[in-house]
């Protein structure tokens, strides 16, 4: 709305927006800068602030005692192989339900979506006989696979809205002016998909990433993600709060950044493009 | 080279027949309309010949040469979409370049034929814009740039103008209509604008409903329409249509008078009625007629000088020789 | 352009996609409809005996059953009361012109990309903890007795800790809904008299009618599944076991793999009825 508010009126707007916001972030707040504490500051009553000697202990005990690295990088490959194991399948899904739709498309996807609603407990059992008889128990691969198909539907639904955006009149032209179908993936449907595909896989990498079902269930020691290793602190010895927040803070950085960047997405894909 | 003939030609999706058999010449160098009413078929039948859609049945001959089976690339026709369809990741100079890009013709070539068509199109000062940064107009010539430098055996518009403003409107008819002279190809074009239609087509092809009403020259459908669709379809304000005892007067069950062949008077003539609205263009005026006894209100067209006021008597005294007749089925009467 | 051609060719792309998700939906889901009508107990020796329907009568039956019903409707119910509510009043208020827009939608969203198990703990932990948390410490600045969080109140305790995490989500869906609001229509409301109240009433809650059904659909679906926030805080005691909780210590914990499959049905039938709602929302979008 192209209208001019009063100054008065903007500031006191801006001061309860930004109250309430710094309130809803502050756990994470709380969360990093007890991460930069000793133990005992991380306890302390009256708590500090900002105003203590800044560490980054915790960081190092919190790697060489538990070995983080290692958690991160399962969490980088299962989160990382499964998105892109799951555009291999969706990208020509999706392209073909959008340019060449056919009386059942709709009925696909819908299904498709039906699938994502299927509660995980209830297959939970099966899951995990498969793993135990395939030998892919607390493996990596077995999980990227988990994940691959649980995300898939919304890989398949958001690359769909996206696609569908692009005008098939443009296609068309591509061909009028002489473009064979690689030609027409190539240089007219590639270039103006990418910015779909790529918050699709940004979404998809989020998703894969927090995922705390699977990743509890059907790991142990050797491809636990970072969820279940955070999930590890639940029965902690000793003091532990800044390590627990060196340990959080590593663990929600990465996907944070991500997020940031991809709010807009976020509302398309977990709404199943119903709210744009 | 350029004519294009449709034998036979039916399209149906599932149950539903778009167009039912229909034949067609369209002669080299002809410019010809497609126009009707939305969900006529115009558009369906400008893909079949495009080859973007494939015929149910019938054929479709390009030179003689059937090509109902040849791909849309292979055709040799360029298109000029409604929504102009530029790739928006492309500069105007890559957009127009792509067909022969496609074509895989060389680097220089492909230049000064680009060149040489912003040139004519005024679009040289913008070829290194993207389709984003430009205005309908701009977008509508870089769309017609890409058609033009293939060099097709024919172009095909696909109600090109109607994402355009009534002004731009104008012009860019004329720019086409002047294309059309300079290059003398083929040109198919799609509209639903009976003006856009009568003022640009050497030919005029009324569809309704999947059939042809009728095929002639802009005059040829003006003087002697075929039916009461297409009397009713084509000239502007409307042709008066009556029915009932006045036209069994004239040995018909309708009878039909363009607005501008009645004359006007305020102390006599055949009808006499109540002026309702009055639409002042400056070179002309609508008078609405009420009251007439017939039961449809009549429109005149006459100069803008005469005036009369909502709610003055008027007479008026139809052109007996310009008078058409229908019978029932709605067929022109000789 | 649907051209034949075109049409074997998109086939063959979409083949993939749908046989591995009518795998992943048809082999897991038969095996668990197989157990729930099995005593297996995988402790001794896995198959036992087919029970028929008893399994499903003794879930239902069973005492853990409609405390842990109830729990689970408390929960979903709460939190969607909760995010709901606020998310409309804090959408209204980002939509609002102010100073830092984008850094203050940052902030609000920032919790929802927080993983469940990271969130659990340190609200557990860091705030909740009766002797060192953050919570406690307020409660004794204020010369009040801090709360024994997680086992006193441990339902407000699972919905406050859910519902920091989901607000986001639903102010996300509804801002994004408002801003799609034609401001000619507010304007028009507007020059008709409508005071600010009344304009929120009549027009923008009218206009968000749909996002805040989708929200509720989709939380629902997935508020009925949360794990791990109960798995790290107080494994399903003082009351917060879920049906999802119950039917996974039923399977993994105490082995009864029978009664828990028995117990997965119900979740899948009971998962499906607002399944069935969405997709006719989303269906419709479709149409369009």
């Amino acid at each position: 709305m192209a209208r001019s508010v009063t100054t008065q009126r903007k500031t006191l707007n801006t001061v309860i927006a930004w109250g309430i916001g710094l309130l809803i972030f502050f756990p994470i707040l709380w969360t990093i800068l007890t991460s930069f504490k000793t133990e005992a500051q991380a306890i302390a009553d009256p708590p500090v602030w900002f105003f203590f000697d800044w560490t980054l202990e915790n960081y190092r005990v919190v790697q060489e005692r538990s070995n983080y690295s290692r958690f991160l990088w399962n969490s980088v490959i299962i989160a990382g192989g499964s998105t892109l194991l799951g555009m291999m399948v969706a990208i020509p899904a999706a392209w073909s339900m959008a340019f060449v739709p056919s009386t059942q498309t709709k009925n696909i996807l819908l299904w498709m979506l039906s699938t994502k609603m299927l509660p995980a407990v209830g297959v939970l059992y099966p899951i995990y006989l498969i793993f135990i008889q395939l030998g892919l128990l607390d493996s990596r691969i077995g999980l990227t696979l988990v994940l691959m198909l649980i995300n898939l539907p919304i890989m398949v639904w958001m690359l769909y809205t996206y696609f569908k955006e692009i005008p098939g009149e443009i296609l068309e032209a591509a061909r009028m002016d002489g473009a064979g179908l690689r030609q027409e993936i190539l240089y007219v449907l590639t270039p103006m998909a990418i910015p779909g595909i790529a918050s699709t896989m940004l979404l998809n990498i989020i998703l894969a990433w927090n995922e705390a079902f699977w990743t509890l269930n059907l790991t142990a020691a050797r491809a636990a993600p970072l969820t279940a290793f955070i999930a590890s602190y639940s029965s902690p010895e000793g003091l532990f709060y800044a390590k627990l927040s060196a340990a959080s803070t590593m663990a929600i950085a990465p996907i944070l950044i991500i997020g940031w960047f991809s709010q807009k997405q976020l509302v398309r894909g977990l709404t199943f493009g119903a709210v744009k | 080279m350029g004519r294009i003939v449709l034998d036979k030609v039916t399209k149906s999706f599932g149950d539903v027949t778009v167009i039912p058999p229909l034949d067609l010449t369209i002669e080299d160098g002809e410019f010809t309309v497609f126009v009707g009413p939305s969900g006529c078929g115009k558009s369906t039948l400008l893909r079949l010949i495009a080859g973007l859609e494939d015929v149910s049945s019938g054929a479709i001959l390009i030179d003689g040469q059937d090509a109902t089976s040849i791909p849309p690339a292979k055709r040799g026709l360029a298109m000029v979409f409604q929504s102009y369809a530029l790739y928006p990741h492309m500069t105007v100079r890559k957009n127009i370049a792509f067909p022969l890009r496609m074509a895989g013709m060389d680097k220089a070539e492909q230049n000064r034929r680009v060149e040489q068509a912003a040139d004519v199109l005024n679009l040289t000062a913008y070829l290194d814009r993207r389709p984003g940064q430009l205005s309908g107009g701009q977008r509508q010539r870089v769309a017609i740039g890409r058609a033009i430098v293939r060099e097709p055996s024919a172009f095909l518009f696909d109600e090109p103008l109607s994402n355009l403003d009534a002004a731009l409107r104008v012009g860019m008819r004329l720019e086409i209509s002047e294309m059309h002279n300079r290059l003398q190809t083929t040109m198919i074009y799609v509209t639903h604008d009976q003006v856009e239609a009568m003022t640009m087509a050497d030919k005029i092809v009324v569809l309704h409903a999947g059939h042809i009403e009728q095929v002639g020259s802009p005059l040829d459908l003006y003087r002697a329409p075929k039916n009461l669709f297409v009397a009713g379809f084509i000239g502007s304000p409307k042709m008066n249509l009556i029915e009932g005892d006045e036209a069994r007067k004239h040995d018909a069950h309708t009878i039909g008078i363009r607005p501008e062949h009645l004359s006007v008077s305020s102390s006599e003539g055949t009808w006499s009625g109540v002026v309702g609205v009055a639409e002042h263009l400056g070179s002309d005026t609508f008078f609405h007629v009420h009251d007439t006894g017939l039961a449809e209100t009549i429109t005149v067209r006459v100069d803008g000088e005469i005036s009369f006021k909502h709610g003055d008597r008027i007479y008026l005294t139809p052109r007996n020789d310009v008078m058409h007749r229908f019978d029932k089925a709605g067929d022109r009467l000789p | 352009m649907a051209t034949k051609a075109s049409r074997s060719a998109a086939r063959l792309m979409l083949a993939p996609a749908v046989i591995l998700l009518l795998g992943w939906m048809l082999v897991p889901l038969t095996m668990t409809l197989i157990f729930s009508f099995q005593r297996y107990l995988p402790m001794r020796g896995g198959f036992l005996d087919w029970v028929g329907f008893e399994n499903y009568v003794r879930f239902v039956t069973s005492s853990a059953f409609w405390p842990a019903v109830q729990a689970t409707l408390i929960i979903v119910g709460g939190v969607l009361l909760i995010t709901v509510i606020l998310g409309i009043l804090l959408a209204v208020l980002l939509d609002q012109p102010m100073w830092g827009q984008g850094i203050v939608r940052i902030l609000v969203i920032a919790p929802f990309f927080v993983m469940p198990t990271v969130s659990g703990l340190v609200w557990k932990n860091m705030f909740m903890d009766p002797n060192n948390g953050l919570l406690s410490h307020l409660w004794r600045f204020f010369g009040a007795d801090p709360i024994i969080w997680l086992s006193d109140a441990s339902m407000a305790s699972i919905i406050l800790i859910v519902s920091w995490q989901w607000l986001p989500f639903a102010t996300l869906i509804l801002l994004t809904a408002i801003q799609s609001l034609d401001s000619e229509q507010i304007e028009a409301a507007e020059m008709d008299g409508a005071s600010a109240l009344s304009r929120f009433w009549h027009i923008v809650l009218p206009h968000l009618a749909r996002a805040i059904t989708i929200v509720i659909l989709i939380q629902t679906i997935f508020l009925l599944a949360i794990f791990a926030e109960i798995f790290v805080t107080t494994q399903g005691s003082f009351g917060t076991r879920t049906l999802t909780y119950l039917i996974y210590q039923r399977v993994l914990e105490s082995q009864n793999v029978g009664l828990g499959s028995a117990g997965g049905i119900y979740a899948v039938i009971l998962a499906n009825i607002f399944a069935l709602f969405l997709m006719r929302i989303v269906g419709k979008n479709l149409d369009r």
